[in-house]
């Protein structure tokens, strides 16, 4: 037995002592050959031995070496607690200040409390915050329990069975048997499935919160599929990673008994915390195990901040040691002094224990420390505490706030960061992402291109239109029942789900379906109708198909029909190939509404191919009789019917591209309609729609759900759903598509290679079932498909030039999708031949097998792979605005707030959607600064800085001299050209690297807003930082992906907008929204609220401190500065501790200066916060000087009553102690804004407090606290009238002045803060009409237009006409002048005040990227002359806005401006 | 730590909704009363206060202004004696001065003799710290312990009683005061007793028990400053003897600030003297024992009445006049600058 366990030690050592140097070496893995084992390193491998009967041994060894899988998220044990504790607690300034003082305080010379006494601050802190940790402790103790308690199935070599367990017994090695709807647990290799094609199903809901289904697969070559898994004869060991805590990668290989290696990735890795759906059994070897999983070592904890008002305390903590050390100095040296006076010492000077006297330096020395222990409280350590919970319950005020919770999503907003609260009520800049931020990353399919023809799809730009109105009457009625259902249960109204073409959503069925089972939080969310990232929406779904490229379809369809006599014109097969590719190029997972989750995967009743053939034949005779029966008018055979309609496509087809040429508009729907008009009288359109109806209806009528892992593969599919191209199952071997002609077609997946962000595409290959070829579909960023098209055609040159005036056609109306705010994403084919593919395939496969560098290898034959495509066209897909969000802008930039968008989209997005959500005013004059090289970069800054300043000159006189404007209200309203600046990420790297951010910084001050585009998330975390540390402001960043990551955590809050791509931003942020829109209460109203109480509380919390601990120091220079206190130590440190402590907290959480209303009505209230108007130094400073004025008010006045008189020490020391008490009670009630009940009980009950308590303790105690034994002392005052008196009169002397400033200040009605206030007690439309007048007088004054919501209706009109209308080229301007002046027109008629004449508007010079109409245009540098420096540069509108505008020059208003933008680009 | 709730193996009922409550609470709209600073509110305030505070105060400076009350120093008036307690050797030998004065009205209500000193920090941190209290409790403690050091034992180890800094510098000088009426001389009867808090007579200040008060002392010894042992500061009244003396107590009730006064007597209102001190000639004997030359301070001994609001010192009174005109006045220019912006339009009116 020793034998063996030392053979089985020796073996695994000798496999883990291995160098890895030789495997590091290997230029290629993929040449190991199987007898040269690599040499495996612990430290860099981990092995994983099997648990059964045959390798038990290997395993025990090697199981040793990994951890458990128990876990414990507790710091602490039962007994390590205390030490460990109080160790870490001492870490801790405050507490450090606190022993000093407890050490000091122990020697008896400069003993000024007990010992007790000066403990017991201390002590309650460090037993508070035991008891937090204990508490939090115990909790996380309960829920490992919990966990490593839950049971799970192992395999048992003993009993050959797998036997329940607790998770925590699972170890590194065993065999895990997990059932459908089972948690994982921990982090396991798939060996096997029942499912057919041994895949795996996964929720990984509670790793990232994504909602859909992951598949895992059991690793490729590894078979023992049809048999059900035995783990004894599981005989490979296992060699993988060490643990690391990426979620998306993992890689190792399996090396079988003869050798063999298998490879295996993150496909076949089982996570942790996940969940198994729809697969009934699932057997996996344990991988990694408890702390070790993935999971687990994501698992961070809460983010620690400092916000701006700690780092300010921080400050003025150090002025108050400062102040501290001058006192403590005041009383060392007055004490010398007055020690020094005695010739002889008199009887009431001590002597110590052994009769002797100290030096006058000495004893000042000592007094000196004496000092500090007596005016300790002068450093607020409680205000550290304070400041804790009072940020709790801001945090569970938010938390709480129904107008942040999100009810689609079931999500309230999470904040994780619990100590920057008031951060929010501060910030100066925000950065936000755009899609899925401000967008709403539900993807619409929009509008398509195919082979050069663009497609604009009008009757779906309507659809989403109506959408978008029954969004909102959908939202109001939501708003409506809040109050009145239970929101998970809301149901919409019937019609409303009658007018979706599909009533019966997934959402409904998916509950009734997963009753039974265990969905509980993804059940809450898919209650709601529109639904999450798995579950498309109804608006995503129905696609309304342009009825010209519908009725090209099915002349395609016709075509392909014919098959047999393979009539094979190119547009009908690159219309075919097109949505095929939408319907296969994806990932998307199949389900039936009747039967959510279980996916599709058999076909049903019918079988492809062979059937298919005869079903085309039936079908094709149908429909030459449906069309010999009707209009259809000509007898021609099948195929020659094919010929003509190829025929006349290809006429169609160059007509259109000739047209495109002519005029360069490329959206002209209008021809559009002209071929509609012709192709349905030609084609008589009603027979086929009847045939394909009958053939679409007979066959499979059931009602597909798409699951994709990206909204916008959905959005593809039921794009291609929409033009009869179903998607009907999905395996990861084939895949079923319906075609038009009702025929299944179903295509074998030789590969996949799935989408990643280098390459910007993802491809499939499959074998076409009817020709057999090898085709590869690829679909990807236009930017990276257009450089990976097949050159030219070799063989003839039509064909060639047609290629090219294809691409060409494609690439312009690529950019006016772009322009047009849609995603762009291209399809294009490849065929391969079976020579080809076979060299590729074996490339691949050892790729695949490969360890070392495996992403590298896999990622050369994906590019290997994606040469030579041939474009088949391109889509737009709408990524719409998040309702309420050019709102919640609006309102920001009224905050005061600057606003960029940092996004990695294409600049014409971005500039697109940055007008629609009024980040950019269509006033407003836009630079885009485009170069890579620096000097141009330079030149180009200085040159636009330039410009802005001189026009800020301009502006001055000019509002002097055009006082008078028709368009708006008041005398100065020539808003004065606001900027937008546009840069792209090459700029960008140019300005960090060229040192040009001072330049780059000063021009985007002048800028009401800045895009930056194409930026990596490097690029956009730099900016932010660049931005916080040059000009020192806050900045918020705000973003829903991965990508943002980086500048959530740069930016000094950081928001996540959770549930939309996963889980990554959240985890990295400060605070979790669903929508950004909620972002204008959470920065307006809590922000303010927040910074407002916090900044009030800690300003409140240096008086109360100073005001008190400086009664103790005026009372030095009436007891020889000896160190006396007239009040007694008990009542001293509760009145901290208990009597002053409830009510500053409260008012810390519950203040409410103005109301929510008031601050979302007047967003420039929140400047208040912003320039930190509350807690500056000018602030502290005054309230320091009033807390010394108080506190000499309060010590004196009770002096001078009581001088001369019989009064003890205690009993001066009561009525200062009292009325100090009232006097900081008033202080507060004096900055209160709000009473509710709770701050009148706490006030009340305060000061009901120290008397009963005082009382109590002044009867209770006759010996108990020998020197300053305070026995019936406040009885006796009480029952003296002088104590009354006095206790009226100081705190009213105390606060006079800082009553007559207040009332003073509103007197003079300065602040909007006091109007607002002023503004809240006014009955509700009272209250409207006042601050309309108020924003009104604002805008007058400030010149910032708030931007009418006409603008932005405007521009929806536009936007149909936009790939016309805003970017045109000069000579293109012409053209479409009569559109746009129509356009400007209707606009003037809806909004009266904004009105503008044909002449001044869009005018536009565009020199976007694209040079070569720079080079071809001369037209765009008619006015250079104006500054002849440079040739290409920025130009104001109207001033030198070319030929077209010098006539008007003399008319030029800069108010009545449309839309203008100055690109310049090198 | 946060996610970690994510990873609870789902079980169990589904999970309510995460909709907040819509409480007012919860939902911070909590009816609240918002003061506001109108002119109705900050005028009425001002000048509420300061007609509140006049009349307080008028009233205050009316009640002092009753209050009668004589003063005379007597630590130069005995210059022998001053010179004398310099030398501390000299302790127990005897000093008597007398100090006449004239009142040239009589006082008339009850009238309250006190000592009063200058100079005299009794306040002092580690003075005021030099006693126990347990031991004035009669309680058999080990002063030890207490703070009492270095006023605890002898070197003998006789423990003193009472211990502590306090209690040996008590004052000790005696005052009588006589009435010369018509050449004869008339003892001025005072009252030594009931001029303490009766619950430091009768709480905090107990005699050790035992059948006599020199036994219950028994194996104690006086305060080195002291002429006597503790049980015999009041020979003729059993129950003011010992520390449960008035004298004592008073002393022991440490004082407030460097200059202050202690009661020492109170004069009977018995015979001539039923209304008070009639109008006359008195004189004061002093048995001088208390050295204040050491920390140049000043002896007095003041006769006064006192009225409810405490003895003479006019301040508060003072002090009430003085807001009050503050708040009215304030008040005033209030009403200025609100009359006089009321007419801008930038004041933002109710």
């Amino acid at each position: 037995m020793a034998l063996s366990v030392d053979s089985a030690l020796h073996r695994w050592r000798r496999l883990g002592a291995r160098s890895p140097a030789q495997s590091l070496s290997e230029s290629t893995p993929l040449l190991f050959s199987v007898r040269d084992k690599p040499k495996l390193n612990l430290n860099k491998w981990r092995i994983v031995f099997p648990n059964n009967g045959r390798q038990w041994k290997d395993w025990k060894q090697a199981s040793t070496f990994y951890s458990g899988n128990r876990i414990q998220t507790t710091k602490y044990t039962w007994f390590t607690f205390l030490p460990q504790n109080l160790f870490e607690q001492f870490h801790r300034l405050g507490n450090l200040y606190f022993f000093f003082l407890v050490v000091l305080n122990l020697f008896p010379r400069v003993e000024v409390f007990h010992r007790e006494i000066t403990m017991l601050p201390l002590i309650v802190v460090l037993f508070a915050s035991m008891i937090k940790d204990a508490v939090e402790e115990y909790r996380k103790y309960q829920f490992d329990k919990t966990i490593n308690f839950s049971k799970t199935r192992v395999y048992d070599k003993e009993e050959h069975a797998y036997v329940e367990r607790c998770w925590k017994d699972v170890r590194v090695g065993d065999f895990v048997q997990l059932q459908c709807n089972e948690t994982i647990p921990a982090d396991i290799l798939l060996l096997y499935s029942s499912d057919q094609n041994g895949i795996c199903h996964l929720e990984t809901a509670n790793l990232d919160g994504e909602t859909n289904l992951k598949q895992r697969q059991v690793m490729m070559g590894f078979s023992s599929q049809n048999t059900f898994f035995e783990p004894e004869f599981f005989q490979s060991t296992i060699i993988c990673e060490v643990p690391n805590n990426d979620l998306n990668k993992f890689k190792g290989y399996m090396e079988q008994p003869n050798h063999e290696r298998v490879g295996f990735n993150i496909e076949s890795l089982l996570l942790r915390g996940c969940t198994i759906r729809n697969t009934e059994v699932a057997i996996g070897i344990v991988i990694y195990a408890g702390h070790e999983t993935k999971a687990m070592l994501n698992n961070n904890g809460p983010r620690y901040k400092r916000s701006k008002i700690e780092r300010r305390i921080n400050m003025d903590i150090f002025l108050c040691v400062g102040l501290l050390f001058v006192m403590c100095l005041v009383g060392a040296i007055g004490h010398g002094i007055w020690t020094g006076n005695f010739s002889e010492h008199p009887s009431y000077d001590v002597p110590d224990e052994n009769g002797n006297f100290l030096s006058p330096v000495l004893a000042g020395f000592y007094m000196f420390l004496t000092m500090i222990i007596l005016l300790q409280v002068l450093i607020p350590i409680s205000l550290y505490v304070s400041i804790e919970l009072v940020k709790l319950g801001q945090i569970f005020l938010i938390h709480n706030d129904i107008d942040l919770y999100d009810e689609e999503a079931d999500l309230t907003i999470q904040c994780r960061a619990l100590n920057i609260t008031e951060d929010l009520g501060q910030i100066q800049y925000i950065f936000s992402d755009k899609t899925g931020t401000l967008t709403e990353n539900k993807m619409v399919f929009r509008r398509c291109t195919v082979d050069g023809i663009e497609f604009s799809h009008q009757e779906n730009a309507k659809r989403l239109e109506t959408h978008k109105e029954l969004d909102l009457a959908d939202e109001d009625f939501a708003k409506l029942q809040r109050f009145t259902l239970p929101p998970t249960n809301i149901e919409r109204p019937a019609t409303y789900k009658q007018r979706t073409m599909r009533p019966l959503r997934r959402c409904q069925s998916a509950r009734a379906h997963f009753q039974g089972h265990t969905r509980n939080r993804s059940l809450g969310r898919r209650d709601s109708n529109q639904s999450q990232v798995a579950f498309s929406s109804t608006i995503e779904k129905d696609v309304t198909p342009d009825n010209r490229l519908l009725r090209r379809v099915r002349e395609a369809a016709l075509q392909t029909e014919t098959l047999s006599s393979f009539i094979h014109t190119k547009t009908s097969t690159t219309l075919t190939d097109f949505f095929l590719a939408l319907a296969i190029c994806n990932t998307v997972l199949v389900s039936t509404a009747t039967e959510p989750r279980q996916r599709v995967t058999v076909p049903p009743s019918i079988k492809p191919s062979g059937i298919t053939l005869e079903k085309i034949h039936q079908m094709f005779q149908r429909l030459k009789l449906a069309s010999l029966s009707q209009s259809f008018s000509s007898s021609q055979s099948s195929s020659d019917l094919g010929a003509s309609f190829s025929a006349k496509n290809t006429e169609e087809h160059l007509a259109a591209l000739d047209c495109c040429d002519n005029d360069d508009v490329c959206c002209a729907s209008s021809r559009g309609d002209e071929f509609q008009g012709k192709c349905s009288t030609d084609i008589g359109s009603a027979s086929l729609d009847e045939v394909f109806k009958s053939v679409t209806s007979s066959s499979l009528p059931t009602d597909f759900c798409y699951e994709a892992e990206s909204p916008d593969e959905a959005a593809l599919v039921y794009a291609a759903q929409a033009y009869n191209f179903t998607l009907v199952s999905r395996t990861p071997e084939q895949v079923t598509v319906r075609l038009p002609q009702g025929t299944l077609m179903t295509f074998n997946i030789l590969y996949t290679l799935g989408f990643d962000s280098v390459r910007k595409r993802m491809s499939v290959v499959v074998r076409h079932p009817l020709t057999k070829e090898i085709v590869v579909y690829t679909k990807g960023a236009d930017s990276v498909i257009m450089d990976l098209l097949e050159d030219s055609a070799k063989d003839d040159i039509s064909a060639e030039k047609r290629m090219k005036r294809i691409k060409e056609k494609t690439q312009k109306h690529l950019d006016c999708y772009a322009r047009d705010g849609l995603r762009t994403l291209c399809i294009a084919k490849k065929v391969l031949n079976e020579d080809d593919f076979q060299k590729w395939a074996n490339f691949r496969r050892e790729a695949e097998a490969a360890i070392d560098n495996r992403d590298e290898l896999l990622m050369e034959t994906a590019q290997h792979l994606e040469t030579k495509l041939t474009l088949l066209g391109a889509t737009g897909i709408e990524d719409r605005l998040q309702d309420g969000v050019p709102d919640a802008i609006a309102a920001l930039r009224e905050a005061g707030i600057q606003i960029w968008v940092l996004t990695g989209d294409k600049q014409e997005t971005a500039v697109n959607i940055a007008y629609s959500c009024k980040l950019l005013n269509q006033r407003d004059t836009l630079f885009t600064i485009n170069t890579a090289n620096k000097e141009t970069c330079e030149s180009l800054l200085n040159l636009t800085l330039e410009e802005v300043r001189k026009n800020y000159e301009v502006e001055k006189p000019q509002r002097k001299f055009f006082g008078i404007i028709p368009t708006s209200f008041s005398a100065s309203e020539a808003p004065s050209p606001e900027f937008g600046l546009v840069i792209d990420g090459q700029t960008l790297n140019v300005i960090f690297q060229g040192g040009l951010e001072e330049k780059f910084l000063a021009l985007t001050k002048h800028c009401r807003s800045v895009l930056c585009c194409r930026s990596t998330p490097l690029q956009k975390s730099m900016v932010v930082k660049l931005v916080r540390r040059q000009l020192k402001v806050m900045t918020l960043s705000i973003g829903d992906g991965a990508n943002d990551v980086s500048m959530i955590q740069a930016a000094d809050v950081g928001i996540g907008i959770s549930g939309q791509e996963g889980m990554q931003a959240v985890m990295a942020s400060d605070f979790a929204i669903s929508r950004f829109k909620h972002l204008k209460k959470l920065l307006l109203v809590h922000g303010h609220w927040c910074y407002a109480r916090l900044a009030k509380m800690v300003i409140y919390f240096f008086y109360k401190n100073v005001s008190y601990v400086n009664l103790l120091f005026w009372y030095q220079f009436f007891c020889g500065f000896s160190g006396s206190t007239m009040i007694d130590y008990w009542q001293m440190i509760f009145f901290n501790l208990l009597f002053t402590s409830t009510p500053p907290l409260l008012f810390g959480v519950l203040d409410r200066d103005v109301s929510a209303d008031t601050l979302l009505a007047l967003p420039e209230l929140y400047k208040n916060g912003q320039n930190s108007e509350i807690y500056k130094p000018s602030t502290f400073i005054i309230t320091m000087l009033d807390a010394f004025y108080q506190s000499l008010i309060c010590f004196f006045v009770p002096y001078l009553t009581y001088k001369d008189s019989d009064i003890d020490v205690f009993s001066f020391g009561n009525p200062i102690n009292t009325i100090s008490l009232l006097t900081i009670l008033l202080h507060q009630a004096l900055e209160m804004k709000t009473w509710t009940l709770f701050q009148l009980v706490t006030m009340i009950g305060s000061v009901v407090f120290y008397l009963v308590f005082s009382l109590i303790y002044n009867a209770a105690c006759v010996v108990c606290n020998p020197p300053t034994n305070p026995y019936w002392i406040m009885e006796k005052q009480l029952s003296d009238p002088t104590f009354y008196l006095l206790c009226l009169i100081t705190p009213v002397i105390a606060l006079l002045p800082r009553f007559f400033i207040f009332a003073l200040r509103g007197t003079f009605g300065a602040s909007l803060i006091l109007k607002a206030q002023q503004l809240d007690k006014l009955p509700k439309e009272q209250k409207d009409l006042e601050i309309q007048k108020l924003r009104l007088r604002k805008q007058t004054t400030s010149g910032a237009p708030v931007a009418s919501s006409a603008s932005n209706d405007d521009l929806d009109q536009n936007a149909s006409h936009l790939c016309a209308s805003p970017f045109l080229h000069p000579a293109a301007a012409a053209g479409s002048h009569g559109d746009t002046e129509s356009q400007g027109l209707s606009a003037s008629e809806v909004n009266p005040p904004r009105k503008r004449t044909p002449e001044e508007g869009y005018y536009f010079f565009n020199r976007w990227a694209e040079e070569e109409y720079t080079a071809t245009d001369s037209s765009t540098r008619p006015c250079s002359g104006h500054y002849p420096l440079v040739p290409s540069r920025v130009t104001t509108p109207g001033q030198d806005g070319g030929k077209l505008t010098k006539d008007n020059a003399k008319n030029f208003n800069h108010g009545s401006h449309q839309r203008s933008a100055s690109a310049v680009t090198l | 730590m946060k996610n970690n709730t994510s990873f609870l193996p789902q079980e169990g009922q589904a999970r309510p909704s995460r909709c907040p409550d819509n409480s007012a609470f919860k939902q911070q709209k909590l009816p609240g009363w918002k003061p506001q600073l109108t002119v109705a509110t900050v005028l009425s305030s001002f000048f509420l206060t300061g007609a509140f505070c006049l009349s307080v105060g008028v009233c205050l400076i009316l009640s002092t202004n009753s209050v009668r009350e004589i003063q005379i120093d007597y630590s130069d008036k005995c210059s022998g004696c001053s010179k004398l307690r310099e030398n501390s050797s000299n302790w127990n030998k005897e000093c008597h001065c007398s100090v006449n004065f004239t009142l040239k009205e009589d006082i008339l209500g009850d009238v309250f003799m006190y000592y009063g000193l200058q100079n005299f920090y009794q306040n002092h941190r580690r003075y005021v710290i030099s006693r126990s209290d347990a031991q004035l409790l009669g309680q058999n403690v080990n002063i030890q312990k207490s703070s009492c050091a270095p006023f605890t034992t002898y070197r003998n180890g006789t423990p003193m009683a009472p211990c502590g800094a306090i209690a040996n510098s008590m004052f000790n000088d005696t005052i009588d005061l006589f009435y010369n009426l018509n050449s004869s001389v008339i003892q001025v009867p005072l009252l030594r007793t009931g001029n303490s808090w009766w619950t430091d007579k009768n709480v905090k200040f107990r005699n050790p028990k035992s059948y006599n008060l020199s036994s219950a002392f028994a194996g104690t010894a006086r305060p080195p400053y002291w002429q006597k042992p503790v049980y015999l500061l009041d020979e003729e009244d059993e129950r003011n003897n010992g520390y449960i003396n008035d004298d004592f107590i008073i002393w022991m009730r440490v004082s407030a600030f460097a200059t202050f006064r202690n009661l020492y007597r109170r004069v009977s209102r018995i015979r001539q003297f039923a209304d008070g001190l009639p109008a006359g000639n008195y004189t004061f004997h002093i048995s001088y024992n208390f050295p204040v030359t050491k920390f140049k301070g000043r002896k007095h001994v003041i006769l006064s009445t006192v009225v409810w609001s405490g003895g003479n010192n006019p301040f508060l009174g003072i002090a009430y006049v003085v807001s009050g005109t503050a708040a009215t006045l304030t008040g005033f220019v209030i009403t200025a600058v609100h009359l006089k912006l009321r007419k801008k339009k930038t004041y933002f009116q109710k």
